[in-house]
């Protein structure tokens, strides 16, 4: 019987757990996943928390666009809903989305696309789970003490007065970030490190590019938002006046130290649900990407383009015209690697051999809705445009278009895609695209009403608003309903998957990437013999009819 | 490129799994996702130099926020950094690049397979961080009883009895009998940029004293010193960042 | 007569305006047919190149012209926007020679407005037509912004700094100002109205200052400085929970104070709790957040007069 292995795989000595068996299975019981260095399992627990994050933050949505169905009060006071729209963008960012896909998605696929055992630092990795946990933990215990009613942009002064419970909410938020670095760094050496003989850098996938890219993001912006949560705990804590001009500091510093994590955080969030793209469509176009180092390059020129921007959510702050200008002009040629990678996409599809299965409506979903994302852009890096803009529900709309539109449907695309890899069973099709269809639909009504009301002047963060707005905010809490009627429809096909799914295959898809090419689910060690790669994953007119099968 | 390399030969060596009929085992210290003692070895450095650099914009955070501080109250900041003691800040800069060199030394005593040394030279280092930690324990106790502190307590000296009295300053924005306006934002990032250096340097106790731990129980090898040659890259990383912060808190002018 | 330039933007009621919204538009127009386009090749693609047995996609060449192209050819057109868009930010950032310097202090959570003559007015100011008119914006206390989406303009107002914003409108009638900055409770109850009027009548206004409106009487004068003031931000008039005191039955309530202290609310009161709010402190209310307020006498009367009818 396998004595509950805390080390990573071994070779088939007595009482190990044997590196060919199906990962699931080769060691059992709570402890062996508690204390497993096996990625797989890291991943998974990963997903587990993440998916509970993003149902906590999608009620807190639900009950925001729920109190502005009508005017005035509808369910709660404005200071309850002040801490409901903190809290909800609070979770969404730093317990969802910046975990989301290179956490749980990542550390699954990443060493499996580059044929490696593991990561570089599985005990790491371990490490960065629980220190995630750990500090989504303070970030609960702040909720359950009052929570907080400052935005998940904690402006000061307003955060360095208010009464509620800030210095645990930010505490959490700096321990997650830590989690978010060492991530970072061990996606990097992995990289590096433990390619497969003959994965060379061109034969590379595009997701492992994007979480290289999204690595360097990781490691060189987190530890600024660090350091400004640190000196904003201090600031509370010890009124050390940095901040507060009452004593000497200034608020407009806070926000240039802010954005200059938060920013590049949005590029960490992004690039890789754009990683999950080229995934998809190659798969389900049965092509190679087109324009593959552009698309690569482009990654990189995103984690580089993103920390000179952070500028362009403080045009109206008081900054100086001449920064307002350089960071405007700065903002645009950040447009720049996202269009090559929309065109490429799209010329990978022309001429391609496409088959709409789910995954493949999520990633056509996110061109499409990621696109506009990333127009509306556009507006706001326009500084005349930004003026009439900042702060209305334009603003929000165009970022929920580029992190749902954008970021979720990767990652659900990626899900589901990566879905009979990991648990070795498929979804309900039919179920599938169901949902999609809800979340699709639903998604664009709730926000493209917040465009138009946007830019007919509506402020964000407000608990009331003028009669005019009224019907906007109705459609819009409407389409909210939809929404969650897609999201809660595909977490129960999910859980039927597991219940009683069927069998996957090995690659249910036909795709030729290396991912598809190990048992279905993967052994412990990823491969029953390290592979020597001779091609790249993307290239099917040199892949086997074997290797494509789909049986 | 030497991880292709060496998961070639690895590839060969081991094969399947399975007992290995090569004579060369996997060493006892290498992990068993890595194939050669050399591809752990590059990724253990690469992990750390990349920890390093994350390191580096962690302060840069604080060095910026002095940089405008400094940018806008000069005469604060050079007035203020006189209350702060240069033999202290000396001595201490040089405990710690001496630590550097202990430090240093301990990886070379390693490579060279010489284990009572590398303890030696560990112990050394811990001391000199013992040091370092205990000339702070002065500096911040003298600002404490002269009410040079931080934030809404500046002004305010600190007693044996653990209360703050009426402060000593009219307020911290106007200048007081010997000090310039604005001083306290001085005095805050001074302790926050040398606590938080503290903090570094607690953490790097705790690893150097682990590193020592594992070294008296015969882990470490001319084969295998790597968490002896990392952990002395962080501690390296901590004495550069004190290299930083001595002239630009104590010699202003 | 008011220009409403299409369903998206507010009405045009500065100078400055359409030529943000030609901008705007002309973002607008890129961006529909940029879309339309991308849209357009994606649905056919998935129609004409949907699966088919026996059918292989074409193979991916190399083509580094199209790769080019595509990344250079935005690049033209950004630095075209960039240099559109900047030529009418500065026009708008500016302000003109001479115009109405108009002082803004903005606090939880209520708008303050100072005119040249030093007269002060909470919530709603006076601006004649045509004439250009600067604020200059300041916060008592977090940042607050200060947004009028009528002339496209807004800017924060940041506590210990002076920002400005400006425009001339150019249509009589009121404009709305918003808060533009997340400040709290009731950041979305910070409002204010811009009243736009002939020269003649904002020069009367100038002089004569701030009094009821023909035939309004005290109770009624009380009643819409109450909304006007914003103490309706924070006193409720139906004695629900509010973040001061609320205002039903307050006249000649006796209340105690954080100080230990008790009194009677009377006019005394009432004065010295507009003027100087931190005096007494209601005991549970701990801590007061109330700004103090430079009204004139006679407002406080009207508003005096209110309260004895709640």
């Amino acid at each position: 019987m396998g004595a509950v292995s805390t080390t990573a795989p071994a070779r088939s000595h007595e009482g190990t757990p044997d590196p060919n068996e199906n990962y699931l299975k080769a060691t059992r019981g709570i402890a062996s996943w508690l204390f497993t260095l096996d990625h797989k399992r890291i991943g998974i627990m990963y997903l587990v928390l993440v998916l509970i994050a993003f149902g906590l933050g999608g009620t807190f949505a639900l009950l925001v666009r729920l109190e502005l169905f009508t005017r005035g009060k509808t369910l709660m006071d404005a200071d309850m809903y002040n801490r409901m729209f903190t809290l909800h963008g609070v979770v969404m960012v730093f317990l969802f989305i910046i975990p989301s896909i290179p956490a749980a998605l990542g550390n699954f696929i990443l060493p499996i696309q580059l044929g490696a055992k593991d990561v570089a630092f599985p005990r790491l990795n371990l490490m960065s789970l629980y220190i995630y946990a750990f500090g989504a933990c303070f970030a609960v215990y702040s909720m359950v003490d009052g929570a907080v009613d400052t935005g998940w942009t904690f402006y000061t002064p307003y955060s360095t007065s208010t009464n509620s419970a800030v210095i645990p909410m930010v505490l959490g938020a700096f321990i997650m970030g830590f989690s978010s670095i060492l991530t970072g760094v061990n996606f990097l050496v992995t990289v590096h490190k433990l390619r497969a003989p003959g994965q060379t850098w061109t034969r590379l996938s595009l997701f492992t590019w994007a979480l290289y890219a999204t690595s360097i993001i990781q490691v060189l912006a987190t530890p600024v938002l660090a350091i400004t949560l640190l000196l904003l705990t201090m600031e509370r804590f010890l009124g050390l006046g940095i901040f507060d001009p009452k004593l000497g500091g200034d608020p407009v510093l806070f926000q240039h130290f802010f954005w200059f994590y938060s920013h590049p955080a949005v590029y960490i969030m992004i690039v890789p649900g754009m990683g999950i793209v080229n995934e998809l469509l190659s798969t389900f176009s049965r092509r190679a990407i087109v324009g593959y180092m552009f698309v690569a390059m482009s990654s990189l020129g995103l984690a580089l383009l993103g920390f000179l921007v952070w500028g362009h959510h403080l045009f109206v702050s008081g900054m100086s015209e001449y920064a307002t200008m350089v960071f405007s002009a700065l903002t645009f040629l950040v447009a720049i690697p996202s269009g090559v990678k929309v065109f490429n996409w799209v010329a990978t599809l022309w001429k391609g051999s496409i088959r709409l299965d789910s995954p493949m409506l999520y990633a056509l979903s996110f061109i499409f809705l990621f696109t506009i994302g990333g127009l509306t852009g556009l507006f706001l890096g326009v500084l005349a445009i930004d003026v009439h803009l900042h702060d209305t529900y334009f603003v929000v709309a165009h970022f929920h278009y580029v992190m749902v539109g954008g970021t979720v449907m990767g990652f659900v695309g990626g899900l589901h895609y990566w879905w009979p890899k990991i648990t070795g069973k498929l979804y309900n099709e039919k179920m599938a695209k169901f949902a999609w269809f809800f979340v699709f639909i639903g998604f664009n009504v709730t926000f493209i009403a917040q465009f138009i009301m946007g830019s007919r002047g509506m402020p964000r963060r407000y608990y009331d608003y003028l009669p005019e707005y009224e019907s906007f905010h109705r459609i819009s809490t409407m389409g909210s309903w939809l929404l969650a009627f897609g999201f809660l429809t595909m977490a129960l096909m999910f859980v039927q998957s597991l219940r009683n799914g069927k069998k996957s295959s090995r690659n249910p898809w036909g795709s030729a990437a290396l991912e598809w090419q190990t048992a279905t689910p993967p052994p412990l060690a990823n491969f029953v013999k390290v592979p020597t790669i001779t091609r790249g994953p993307y290239d099917y007119h040199l892949a086997t009819e074997e290797e494509l099968s789909e049986t | 490129m030497s991880a292709e390399a060496s998961s070639a030969v690895a590839d060969d060596a081991h094969g399947d799994h399975g007992h290995d009929d090569h004579g060369h085992d996997h060493p006892k210290f290498l992990a068993h996702h890595f194939d050669t003692p050399i591809q752990q070895f590059e990724s253990a450095k690469l992990g750390m130099w990349t920890f390093l650099v994350q390191e580096l914009l962690f302060f840069s955070g604080l060095f910026v926020a002095y940089g405008v501080f400094r940018s806008w109250y000069p005469e604060a900041f050079s007035g203020a950094s006189h209350e702060l003691n240069k033999v202290m800040g000396a001595g201490n800069t040089i405990v710690l690049l001496f630590s550097s060199w202990t430090a240093a030394m301990a990886v070379r005593a390693t490579q060279l397979g010489q284990k009572k040394q590398t303890s030696l030279f560990l112990l050394v280092t811990i001391a000199c961080a013992f040091i370092f930690l205990g000339v702070k324990y002065f500096e911040y106790g003298a600002k404490f009883h002269e009410g040079l502190l931080p934030g809404k307590y500046f002004g305010h000296a600190f007693t044996a009895a653990g209360i703050f009295p009426e402060s000593t300053f009219p307020t911290n924005l106007e200048p007081s009998e010997h000090l310039p306006a604005h001083a306290s934002s001085y005095f805050s990032l001074y302790f926050m940029m040398t606590g938080v250096h503290a903090l570094h340097i607690i953490v790097g106790i705790g690893v150097l004293i682990w590193i020592w731990r594992r070294n008296e129980s015969g882990e470490f090898s001319k084969e295998y010193f790597t968490p002896v040659d990392i952990a002395a890259l962080y501690w390296h990383l901590v004495d550069l960042v004190w290299i930083y912060l001595f002239p630009l808190l104590y010699l202003i002018d | 007569m008011t220009i409403e330039p299409n369903y998206q933007l507010p009405q045009q009621l500065s100078t400055g305006a359409a030529e943000v919204d030609d901008l705007y538009m002309f973002v607008y127009w890129f961006s529909v047919i940029f879309t339309a386009i991308i849209v357009g090749v994606m649905l056919y693609s998935i129609v004409k190149f949907r699966r088919r047995p026996g059918v292989k996609a074409a193979p991916v060449g190399h083509n580094l012209k199209l790769e080019v192209a595509w990344t250079v050819i935005p690049l033209f057109f950004i630095v075209f926007l960039f240099h559109y868009g900047f030529k009418v930010y500065v026009h708008n950032a500016v302000a003109q020679e001479g115009a109405l310097e108009i002082r803004v202090r903005a606090q939880k959570w209520r708008w303050e407005f100072e005119y040249p003559t030093g007269m002060r007015v909470n919530s709603e100011v006076k601006i004649p037509v045509n004439k250009p008119v600067k604020f200059v914006i300041s916060s008592e206390d977090v940042l607050h912004s200060f947004f009028v989406p009528g002339a496209r303009a807004k800017k924060d107002a940041v506590p210990g700094m002076y920002s400005n914003v400006w425009f001339t409108p150019n249509t009589k009638g009121p404009m709305q100002v918003f808060c533009a900055e997340y400040c709290g409770t009731s950041h979305s109850g910070m409002l204010a109205t811009i009243n736009v009027v002939d020269d003649a009548e904002f020069q009367k206004f100038l002089k004569e200052g701030e009094g009821p409106e023909p035939g309004e009487d005290p109770v009624a004068w009380g009643k819409r400085l109450y909304t006007k003031n914003a103490c309706n931000t924070c006193h409720s008039i139906d004695g629900s929970k509010s973040p001061g005191p609320t205002w039903k039955g307050i006249w000649g309530r006796p209340e105690s104070f954080v100080d230990g202290s008790t009194g009677k609310v009377d006019e005394n009161y009432v004065r010295e709790s507009i003027l100087k709010p931190q005096a007494k402190i209601v005991s549970t209310f701990v801590t007061t957040q109330m700004p103090p307020y430079t009204i004139s006498d006679k407002q406080i009367d009207a508003i005096i007069a209110y309260m004895k009818t709640l």
